[in-house]
């Protein structure tokens, strides 16, 4: 009987110190696995990440969101797209965010000016503009200076927002001088109005006209390249993510999404 | 009830005293005097009122549908004239491009017949407006009508009165002030109108930038602008509206 109960005794402590040594085992097995996946893939990132972009970011960028997602399985990233300008008057305005994308130096040095910017603006593409037609170009617009007909209606980009002073820009290099029929707020809003009919033409980004190419086609122009737009990116002060805003702008400028933006039309920096 | 009341005048207050309090007060002077400011107030209050004037012609008639008359339907008919009211005003926007839009069901054949479109057009921006507006008048309309006794038109009628002549001479002097009450509303909302103008409009200067689109756009480029902008407008409203609501409205 006695035997019996020391036995029992003697098996249960196997049990608890086997029980308590596997335990031991995967604790000790745990941070070395997640240590060398951090070693290997720079500081894993964790948290919510919020990127406020300029509009003609917003296929490509929500694809890199994706693949950075992919890589840090812990992290998650929200985007904010809009006229870079207005992005730019909300951060000044106290807007939390961790990362801005403009897509003009003026804008951007509408928050760095602030001194809302942790670290210098990195320009990581640039784009040029095309004429964006409706699908088949059905009123034959080849040149910049068609736009000036007056048969044609045209919408531009307000001069607020970088696209807008591009299309001045690239105007004002052809000589040409376009009355449109409206001052979109952003280039998305162009774009719109091209793909429902309401204009014939509008000046938008290739990369714009590139991502709507079931509706529009885009009519490339020489004198953009008097206009071309470069696109900086920074990590925000007031970021509360400040190492994954750090990671999502290290990221951005990787081959890897660089190939997104490549085939998403714009060109390297 | 005194305490919830004073949070919720405080709450509606207090943007508008920040507004106040940001505003660039030093340099207000030759900033309102820039010729745009002028030129988009000058179309705010033309194309508000226009607007007023087409739910007039179009509402009273609508709410007296409504509120006199019975049909099948009525109340589904009812359901779809406050419709605007909930809708997101650019999904509005939307759907008037898709309606009177150039390839739009009755805009493609206004420009293939007439050569005549409405989006980018001051037509267009008081289109948007008293789409988005009109409710407020007919709701306000038909509730007036609802108050208002029937029996006097029945003894107008009684007495050869024909229905229109009832109806001037009888009933609207009876809903005077819920007819007033109802297009001080929907001028009120008119002159605010941002998503179905620019939407449905677009935005150029003097011809479809209303006061809302110069302040959302002034707000891409310089903050002091927009804030002095909406500073001239929360003025003249306020101006307007309380002129309006003591001399015709008959508010105690």
């Amino acid at each position: 009987m006695k035997k019996t109960f020391l036995t029992a005794v003697a098996l249960a402590a196997v049990l608890v110190t086997t029980g308590c040594s596997s335990g031991s085992d995967d604790e000790s097995a745990a941070p070395t696995s997640s240590g060398s996946a951090a070693a290997g893939a720079g500081a894993a990132t964790t948290g919510k990440v919020t990127v406020l972009a300029a509009a003609s970011l917003t296929e490509s960028f929500d694809k890199i969101g994706t693949l950075f997602e992919q890589l840090n399985p812990s992290a998650e990233v929200t985007f904010s797209y809009g006229g870079s300008s207005g992005l730019a008057t909300q951060i000044t305005s106290g807007a939390p965010a961790d990362v801005f994308a403009s897509a003009s130096p003026a804008t951007m040095k509408t928050v760095t000016d602030a001194g809302d910017n942790s670290g210098e603006p990195v320009t990581f593409v640039k784009n040029q503009l095309v004429i964006a037609v409706p699908k088949g170009n059905p009123k034959g617009i080849t040149s910049l200076a068609a736009l000036a007909k007056p048969e044609f209606k045209v919408a531009l980009c307000a001069d607020a927002v970088p696209c807008g002073a591009a299309a001045k820009k690239a105007l004002a290099a052809g000589g040409v001088t376009v009355k449109p029929v409206t001052l979109e707020q952003d280039v998305k809003s162009a774009l719109a109005k091209v793909k429902l009919g309401e204009v014939d033409a509008a000046l938008v980004y290739r990369t714009d006209a590139k991502a709507a190419t079931a509706d529009v086609d885009g009519v490339e122009f020489p004198e953009s390249a008097q206009a071309i737009n470069d696109y900086p990116i920074v990590a925000l002060k007031d970021a509360t993510n400040p190492s994954g805003a750090s990671a999502f702008v290290a990221f951005v400028q990787t081959p890897q999404a660089q190939q997104v933006l490549a085939d998403a039309g714009f060109q390297k920096p | 009830m005194a305490i919830p009341a004073i949070a919720g005048l405080a709450f509606l207050v207090l943007p508008l005293a920040g507004l106040l309090i940001r505003a660039p007060w030093t340099t207000l002077p030759e900033r309102l005097t820039e010729p745009g400011i002028l030129a988009a107030l000058r179309l705010s209050l033309l194309t508000a009122t226009l607007a007023t004037i087409v739910c007039l012609i179009l509402g009273v008639p609508l709410a007296w549908l409504l509120a006199r008359t019975t049909f099948p339907g009525r109340r589904f008919v009812r359901a779809l004239v406050t419709v605007p009211l909930v809708l997101p005003p650019v999904v509005g926007g939307v759907a008037l491009l898709l309606v009177f839009g150039r390839r739009g069901l009755v805009g493609e054949w206004l420009d293939t017949t007439f050569g005549f479109t409405l989006p980018f057009t001051t037509t267009g921006v008081v289109v948007a407006e008293a789409f988005v507006a009109m409710p407020f008048l007919v709701i306000s309309v038909e509730g007036a009508l609802r108050g208002a006794d029937s029996r006097f038109e029945e003894a107008a009628a009684t007495l050869g009165a024909s229905r229109w002549t009832a109806f001037r001479r009888v009933t609207l002097p009876l809903i005077a002030p819920g007819v007033a009450a109802g297009a001080v509303l929907c001028w009120a909302r008119a002159l605010g109108e941002f998503g179905a103008t620019i939407t449905f409009a677009g935005n150029f200067p003097g011809r479809t930038q209303t006061m809302p689109l110069a302040v959302y756009l002034a707000l891409e480029q310089d903050l002091d602008a927009a804030i002095v902008l909406s500073l001239v407008l929360l003025v003249v409203s306020v101006v307007i509206l309380a002129t309006m609501r003591d001399k015709w409205v008959g508010v105690p």
